[in-house]
Parts: structure tokens; C-alpha cells; sequence
């Protein structure tokens, strides 16, 4: 079973919620929040192993190649331009689509795989921890996405998305059997919360809701979640103290206290999701 | 004078900033860069003075009459984005190579709509900012419609402040690359370290002038001293530590500038700040 | 001589566009015959890789050399390897910046700017 984490605003506890479930249901662990991952500082797995997450570049052979100039014309991200005697290319606006091979009469073209990012593995007591880290000043994280989700082991995998409801979350949401929404109370939190639950709702995956750093009498999003028939699997008192934890790195589900809202929102989880 | 205002990792308090920093600026346009969750515009009343259809990249678009279910598009699209002759949009990424293989002309590239971007005037002057349809990406592209339209409605002497997304990826770059000054709001926490340092190096190498705020600094004091040690050895300057403060949660659920608050500690830590950055915009 | 100039609009007294990437249009003076070609420059459109589909058009024009305001490392890129020169000037008028090329009062633009320059 594949559990995505998201929410929309950056800030509201996805990595949080994510490393400290994992933690308490012993389930695999996958950091999808590629351009700044962040969930290692605090499972610490060991035993990483690292794969370079590769995509295609396109090659010309310039004995093959009349420079008819068909590929720079068909690339609709100007990767390739036609100058002189040579075809150049820009490999950080390739989408790798393969147009340009397509076109090619001549059959000058084929591929070459270039670095981009990394992939890392390791263990976490038993279960598996894996993330994605996009090489700074790479603009597109998608492939390092798609390479991650492509190879999930069994068994339950909490998948912790990026933020936002761009490309790299819609890419992460075809993955997921269902998706837990974090949110804080706070205008920025609610509003963007909204936006979120809209882009998970096109998807028809099962929904549920937790609101983090969650102050007393909060009603504007329980009247939402009511509304719109969304589950609130439970929330994660506001204190000083926590701020404090999770800055050092450390996880809050191992002091008593929190170890409880932890497994009550684990047991939410299972409850809401398996009867969907 | 455009400032740019990025963090790296999300929820350190860009648009706290860049509000506050705007509010205590006479001459100001905003640019809300976050086009993801966009969210500057909360703080304002205002009306929308300009709206525009903002067209990123182009889809295919399938004519079933003409189609002859040759699947030959399926198995050459690299995205994934065509499954039983239907296109998925959010996975199109428009590149046409669809429309080369098909044997009966049924594939076209078309413009689609993939955000509104509006210019709202509000009694604090103009904001200029985007709202994405559902599943759409916040290009490069889109980015720089947001800052040219914001161009349009400032002089020599304005100063631009643009809110930017969370992350190192495209938006980032466009929202920063040309700017005059960047300034990175981190938190001192392991993880929010980690994603500065990220941002700084790409902010490096895009050759942007860099100034660092640590926002809530109280939180962890050790690691806030790492930060500005590594601030040292980076030539980056502190110009502002703010401390964490209860009012800054009540503001935004007001929706009033943190810098209305008189008794509040991060407002005047954000005024000092503010006088630093400004000292050092003259230098 | 074919030179192609960045210009923020179709005439000899238009000003110079400091853009390369985005201009508005690319003017292409043939020094020799006294025709102008006036190109919209498809870069502005761009989703990405503006610079590059700038530079694509002014080498398809058959320009020699370019006259602008500033070059990202990509149209550089693409230039240099075109083997075209090109020149920097200020946002004067198109036929002041072709009579000041022509005097030899511009420098040549020998290494790239920073990236995005002319987006705004």
C-alpha cells in the first residue's frame, strides 16, 4: 500500500508526519521531495547505496548527418540549434522526448544517457528508506521522481511529495493508493490546503487530513473537512518544544507523549484507508 | 530594484517577509513568484485591474474522427501521456513527437491555458501574480510574464519584491536569475540547513548578490550559529535574526503585516533587518 | 554585411532592445544594398531556450554580426560557435547604435552575461 504525504504550502510538517509514521508502523520510507529532501536527517538509515538517476541526451553521428537541420526545427524546447557544420545541444532543455530522432531521415541520431540526480537507499531498523536528490541547477526533478516510484518495494510505502500541486506532485499522486493532506491552521495553511484537495480530487484517491502544529478551537478546516466529506485522521498539538525536536534532527515519536498522537494517527490511517 | 525573497525549504517564512519588507517600502510593486500556492495576495484587498489567459507549453490534442487507433502515438510518447487513444494533460509535455508518428494526421499541438495571471491593485500598490489551473506547472516562462507585467507598473525608483517558491528547481531559477539582490529566509534547523545550502550554491552560481535572514533563530541557537559560521565562510551576510514570536502565527490569521504589531519582537528584529539590507542595497 | 540588431521596434529610430533572448524584433541592415529585413523574434515565446531560438533566427537571416545590450550564456553559446560577433551598446536608437558599430566605438561582447538578463 502506497500512502502519499502532501500539502500544498511548504512548511506544514509533510516530512514530519512522514518520518515519524514510518517510523512507528515500520513501513518503507520514500523521499519524493527530490530538489530538497530532507527525511534522512531524522531516520538516519544506514547502509546507503547510491544509483545515479540517468536521462537521455541526444548524439548525432556527423557522418550520417546532412544538417538538414529537421531536428532543431521539430525540438519544441530549443535544445538544438544549427550552426555551420555542427548541431549543438543544450542537454539542460532536453526533455528527452525523442522527436528528434523521430524526424531524422538519416538516421544520425541516437541516444547517450547523462547524470542528473542520484537515488539513496538504505535501512531503517527493517524497512527500506529511499530518496531522490536533484543536482543543483538541473531544472527538471520529474525523472528522478519517476525513477523513484517506478521501483517500490512491497509492502506499505509512506511516499513523502514535494510541495505544491506542480508536475513533481501530480507525478508522485499516479503512484499512490491514497493521500494524506497536512495542513497547519492558518489562512496560508487553509487556502492552499483547498488547492491541494481540488488536484487529489481529480485523481479519485481515497483522502484524509492531518493538522499539524493544531491550536485549540481551530474550526475553519474542520467545517471544511466536514464539508467536503473529508476524513481528519488527528492532529498534532502546536508546541514550542516540538520545534525545538525536530530542529536537532531528532524524532518526536520517541518521547511517550507523541508516540501516542503517532500511533493514533497510524491507526486512522489503517481504519479510513482500508475501508476505502 | 528587484529583491528576491527564497528559502529553500518551505515554512521559514518567505512571505512573512517579503510582506513586511513591502509594507515598510513607499514606492513597491509584489510579485508572488509561489504560483504553486500563491499566497501574498491574502494579506490585501484589492480588485483585479488586468487578467490575463497565460498559455505555457502546448498540448496534443487528439481528433477521434480522424483517428485510426494505430496506437503508433502511445508507444512513442516518452511521458507516459497517452493510454488507449486519450491524452492525459498533466503529462503532456507538448514535445510533438506524437504528432510525427501518426499516420492519419489525427495529432495536432495546441495552445492550452494553463494559468491566469492578474494584475490586483490594492491600497499598498500593485500586486502582480498568477493562479495556476489544477495540475499545471509554474514554468520559467510563467514566472517571467509575472515579472515583466510587474515591470510595466514600476520606475527607476521602485523597489520589486518578489515572493519566491520553495525548492532549487526551474521556478526558482527564473525567479531569481537577474534579480539584484536575493534573500535567503532560513530557519536553524537541520533540515532547514541542509535546504539553504542548496540554494545558496545555486543562487552562487547564477551570480545573484545573496543576504541571509535566520527566522525564528531562538529555536535552536546552536545551530543558528552554524548557519551564520557558514554564512562566514561563504561571504553571505546575516542581515537580520529574528526570534521566534507567537504574534507572527496571529498576524496571518489576520491578515495584517507583522510590522502593525507595536509589542512584537520579530517586528522589530524585521525593521533592524530591513535597515541593514537597506544599508547594504547602498553600498 | 548583414547585420542583425535587437530592437524594440520596426523603424531606424526605434530604440535598441537591451534583450537579446526576448526582443521584440530582430532588424537585419544589409550595410552593402541598404535593406532591412524586420524579423518578430520567436524567442519571446519560448517557453525555455529563448536565447537559443534568437540566436537560431539570426543565423538563418544570414547576419554577420549582432548589435545588443546583453547575451546569456546559451545565445553566446550559439553565436560563438556561428562565428558571428557581437557587440554591446546601450538602449540608444537602431541607426545611432548601426553609425556607432560602424566607427568602431563598440566593444565586443567576449564573454557571456548572466543568464535571463533580458527578461525584464
Amino acid at each position: 500500500m502506497n500512502i502519499g504525504i502532501l500539502s500544498g504550502k511548504g512548511g506544514t510538517g509533510k516530512t514530519f508526519l512522514s518520518t515519524n509514521l514510518a517510523h512507528i508502523l515500520g513501513a518503507n520510507y520514500v523521499d519524493c521531495d527530490v530538489e530538497e529532501p530532507n527525511g534522512f536527517i531524522f531516520l538516519n538509515p544506514t547502509g546507503i547505496k547510491t544509483f545515479e538517476v540517468k536521462v537521455d541526451y541526444p548524439v548525432i553521428d556527423k557522418s550520417k548527418c546532412t544538417m538538414c537541420g529537421e531536428c532543431v526545427k521539430v525540438c519544441q524546447f530549443n535544445a538544438l540549434a544549427k550552426v555551420k557544420n555542427n548541431i549543438l545541444l543544450f542537454e539542460k532543455l532536453c526533455h528527452a522526448c525523442g522527436a528528434c530522432e523521430v524526424i531524422c531521415k538519416f538516421n544520425a541520431l541516437s541516444y547517450k544517457k547523462r547524470t542528473m540526480g542520484v537515488i539513496e537507499e538504505g535501512k531503517h531498523n527493517n524497512a527500506i528508506c529511499k530518496r531522490g536528490v536533484l543536482n543543483i541547477g538541473e531544472p527538471m526533478a520529474v525523472s528522478v521522481i519517476d525513477q523513484l516510484l517506478e521501483n517500490l518495494n512491497d509492502g506499505v510505502n509512506i511516499i513523502d511529495c514535494a510541495p505544491g500541486t506542480s508536475r513533481n506532485v501530480v507525478n508522485s499522486l499516479d503512484y499512490v493508493d491514497a493521500a494524506i493532506l497536512v495542513t497547519e491552521p492558518t489562512e496560508f495553511g487553509f487556502h492552499d490546503l483547498k488547492l491541494a484537495a481540488k488536484l487529489i480530487r481529480t485523481f479519485n484517491k481515497p483522502l484524509a487530513v492531518v493538522i499539524n502544529k493544531y491550536v485549540e478551537g481551530e474550526e475553519k478546516i474542520h467545517q471544511y473537512c466536514t464539508d467536503e466529506n473529508i476524513p481528519i485522521l488527528g492532529v498534532i498539538p502546536y508546541k514550542r518544544e516540538v520545534a525545538k525536536i525536530y530542529s536537532k534532527g531528532e524524532m518526536i515519536s520517541d518521547i511517550d507523549e507523541y508516540r501516542d498522537i503517532f500511533m493514533n494517527i497510524a491507526n486512522e490511517v489503517k481504519a479510513v484507508f482500508v475501508w476505502s | 530594484m528587484e529583491l528576491v525573497v527564497l528559502s529553500g525549504k518551505g515554512g521559514t517564512g518567505k512571505t512573512t517577509i517579503a510582506t513586511a519588507i513591502a509594507e515598510l517600502t513607499k514606492n513597491v510593486v509584489k510579485v508572488d513568484c509561489d504560483v504553486d500556492a500563491p499566497n501574498l495576495y491574502l494579506f490585501y484587498k484589492g480588485s483585479n485591474i488586468k487578467k490575463e489567459y497565460f498559455y505555457g507549453r502546448k498540448k496534443a490534442v487528439i481528433n477521434q474522427s480522424l483517428c485510426i487507433k494505430c496506437r503508433k502515438c502511445e508507444e512513442v510518447c516518452r511521458n507516459g501521456a497517452i493510454k488507449s487513444g486519450e491524452i492525459n494533460l498533466y503529462k503532456c509535455e507538448g514535445c510533438g513527437t506524437c504528432t510525427l508518428v501518426c499516420p492519419s494526421n489525427a495529432i495536432k499541438l495546441k495552445d492550452k491555458k494553463s494559468a491566469d495571471i492578474f494584475i490586483t491593485k490594492t491600497d499598498k500598490g500593485i500586486i502582480s501574480r498568477a493562479e495556476m489551473d489544477i495540475g499545471s506547472n509554474g514554468s520559467g516562462k510563467l514566472i517571467t510574464s509575472l515579472r515583466k507585467n510587474a515591470k510595466r507598473y514600476s520606475d527607476e525608483n521602485t523597489l520589486t519584491i518578489i515572493d519566491g517558491s520553495p525548492g532549487i528547481g526551474c521556478p526558482v531559477i527564473s525567479s531569481v536569475t537577474n534579480s539584484d539582490i536575493s534573500l535567503i529566509v532560513t530557519e536553524p534547523t537541520r533540515s532547514g540547513m541542509e535546504d539553504f545550502k542548496r540554494v545558496a550554491i545555486l543562487c552562487k552560481s547564477l551570480g545573484v548578490f545573496m543576504l541571509v535572514c535566520i527566522n525564528k533563530f531562538d529555536i535552536n541557537e546552536e545551530i543558528s550559529k552554524e548557519i551564520k559560521i557558514y554564512c562566514n565562510e561563504h561571504q553571505m551576510k546575516v542581515v537580520g535574526k529574528i526570534p521566534y514570536d507567537d504574534t507572527v502565527m496571529k498576524s496571518i490569521n489576520e491578515l495584517k503585516s507583522i510590522i502593525y504589531y507595536e509589542n512584537s519582537v520579530a517586528n522589530t528584529a524585521i525593521r533592524e533587518m530591513w535597515k541593514n539590507i537597506k544599508n547594504e542595497i547602498s553600498n | 554585411m548583414k547585420i542583425a540588431i535587437s530592437a524594440t521596434g520596426k523603424n531606424n529610430s526605434s530604440l535598441i532592445d537591451m534583450r537579446f533572448g526576448r526582443c521584440e524584433y530582430f532588424q537585419i541592415h544589409d550595410v552593402e544594398s541598404g535593406e532591412i529585413k524586420i524579423i518578430k523574434n520567436e524567442g519571446q515565446m519560448a517557453s525555455g531556450g529563448a536565447g537559443i531560438a534568437a540566436a537560431q533566427q539570426v543565423i538563418d537571416a544570414g547576419a554577420d554580426v549582432v548589435i545588443t545590450g546583453n547575451l546569456g550564456p546559451n545565445a553566446y553559446r550559439v553565436l560563438k560557435s556561428a562565428e558571428i560577433k557581437a557587440f554591446k551598446v546601450t538602449n540608444i536608437p537602431v541607426e545611432a547604435g548601426i553609425r556607432a558599430y560602424k566607427e568602431c566605438q563598440l566593444t565586443e561582447i567576449s564573454t557571456p552575461g548572466k543568464a535571463h538578463q533580458g527578461m525584464l
